[in-house]
């Protein structure tokens, strides 16, 4: 069967001169939860922006359900969009609105549901995420996990088949993080959504996902289960489960030697 | 070494000019973009209205409070003119005609870009940089139909309004220095001005430059916001510009509007 999200062979650079991704393949099938993992900076928020269109890759095909994002028309975009659901960084909550709000606002927007009714499937959402109570209050009222599950709360408004988690655990206490977790695996299973999870929580990504690539410098530079990755050899994946300072990911950005820097004389020791 | 130094300041000149020019064609690009997605706002007065209150009905305190003080300046001020040519009657006339081709709209455009201009501008900035907007734009709702359109047709709504609110309350702070204070007959005050103001010539050209007025601030205001780097730095720069470019805009379109308007006239 062929995976519900595919990337193949997909290359991509906000500009000419600084490739993100170079040559990256990954396959999602339907219903499974798959994280995508990497250090800072290495290309994971932009695997999700290729997903859901906001950008197109240079090479390669982001394919979605079997169609490519990067051939859809503006309606088709829109259309793709409104089957998915993303869970940003912080949260990314409209700041005007009261909780309740937040998660009507893409009922309000893409149906015609009458109000009572809104206001049902708003408070079931709210439930799901255990902050029914918080409907009336502010997002700027919320601490920064209460924020990230409205904001789960919203992403799954409207019952989307794909989910995109954008580091859904940064800057999270354990319990919040546990919490967080526990839930985005329940709801994939639940509603039967597909979801993909971008962290570098590894930790808490191995006790929930189905999955697990690794990135790097542009490319899956491993891939595997739970398992495999707690099992795997492999130094970079090694570096990652262990959270050593240095190994196939350098501690130090490139630059030149130390002792140039300081002005010592070629060839000196001292 | 001062040739080096005079093909600097060239360089730097036609650098800034290019990338002046090329701003200012984003803008207009980013206005098409706005009109052409001001579908959503139509259809829904509501988010307009919502954005009135906060950018119009907000402002009405500073606007009110300011238009009352520069009329009430302008009779003290002219009066000392013209009571020494013994035309002191004429002081409605003087009030009226300040406020209603010039300040009315100009000092209304200058407040309105400092108090609301400058508001909008941060709150799209503040909106990209906590990535609310891309959050919209992944719900598949557009940015620019939802947030900025709105933002914008309410500006040019309600600016017009608050400069001929300004107007109006300037009009009564010269009344109430004029008479009561200065003792000019209140029949002279406001049937000299009933006289000589023109409702073609002085009061819609003036409604027309605060139009225009509002066209440029809010523009300016949705522009900065939407265009900001999204840092807290990004955000704090647009909102400076803001109030800038208005300023500047300002004063440089009512002249020229002026000189079509008023050359060779009253």
């Amino acid at each position: 069967m062929a995976p519900f999200v595919e990337l193949a062979d997909v290359t991509f650079g906000y500009n000419a001169s600084r490739t993100i991704l170079s040559g990256i393949t990954l396959a999602v099938p339907r219903g499974k939860l798959v994280a995508v993992m990497g250090g800072s900076g290495c290309g994971k928020t932009t695997v999700l922006r290729l997903i859901c269109g906001q950008h197109k890759p240079s090479l390669g095909e982001v394919r979605v359900g079997g169609r490519s994002v990067a051939a859809m028309n503006r309606e088709e975009l829109q259309a793709h969009r409104r089957r998915l659901g993303m869970l940003f960084q912080f949260g990314a909550l409209f700041t005007d609105m009261t909780v309740f709000d937040n998660i009507a606002f893409p009922m309000r927007e893409h149906t015609a549901l009458p109000e009572p009714v809104i206001h049902d499937m708003v408070l079931m959402k709210l439930n799901a995420v255990g902050l029914r109570g918080t409907a009336e209050l502010k997002p700027s009222e919320l601490s920064g996990g209460m924020a990230r599950r409205v904001a789960l709360a919203r992403s799954i408004a409207l019952d989307p088949e794909l989910v995109l988690y954008d580091e859904p655990f940064a800057g999270l206490d354990p319990i919040s993080l546990s919490v967080v977790g526990q839930l985005i695996r329940k709801l994939n299973d639940a509603l039967g959504m597909t979801s993909i999870l971008v962290t570098h929580d590894i930790q808490e990504s191995l006790k929930i996902v189905d999955y697990i690539y690794f990135i790097s410098e542009g490319r899956v530079v491993a891939e595997g289960t739970p398992e495999a990755i707690r099992a795997s050899s492999d130094p970079f994946v090694r570096q990652f489960v262990d959270g050593e300072i240095d190994g196939p990911v350098r501690f130090h950005y490139p630059a030149p030697p130390l002792a140039a820097q300081f002005g010592a004389p070629v060839g000196a020791r001292h | 070494m001062a040739l080096d130094a005079l093909a600097n300041v060239f360089v730097r000149l036609g650098t800034a000019s290019r990338k002046g020019i090329t701003r200012l064609g984003f803008a207009m690009r980013f206005l098409t973009a706005v009109v052409s997605h001001s579908g959503t706002a139509l259809t829904r007065p509501r988010l307009v209205v919502r954005e009135v209150y906060f950018g119009g009905v907000l402002s009405l305190v500073i606007v009110g409070i300011s238009g009352l003080f520069i009329g009430m300046v302008l009779a003290l001020q002219g009066y000392e003119t013209l009571v020494r040519f013994g035309a002191s009657e004429s002081m409605g006339v003087l009030v009226a005609l300040s406020l209603v081709r010039e300040l009315g709209p100009v000092v209304t455009g200058l407040l309105f870009a400092s108090r609301a201009g400058s508001a909008v501008t941060a709150e799209i900035g503040l909106m990209k940089t906590t990535e609310q907007l891309a959050a919209m734009e992944v719900m598949a709702v557009d940015p620019i139909a939802r947030v900025v359109a709105p933002r914008f047709w309410a500006g040019v709504i309600s600016m017009p309004l608050l400069a001929a609110i300004f107007s109006m309350l300037g009009i009564y702070g010269g009344f109430v220095v004029g008479v009561p204070l200065l003792g000019i007959d209140a029949g002279a005050f406001w049937g000299q001005m009933q006289a000589a103001v023109d409702w073609r010539h002085d009061v819609l050209n003036g409604v027309i430059k605060s139009v225009v007025f509002a066209v440029a601030v809010s523009l300016i205001a949705v522009f900065e916001g939407y265009d900001c780097t999204p840092t807290a730095e990004g955000v704090s720069a647009a909102t400076t510009r803001t109030v800038v470019t208005s300023a500047i805009a300002i004063l440089a379109l009512d002249f020229v509007l002026t000189v079509f308007m008023f050359r060779g006239g009253v």
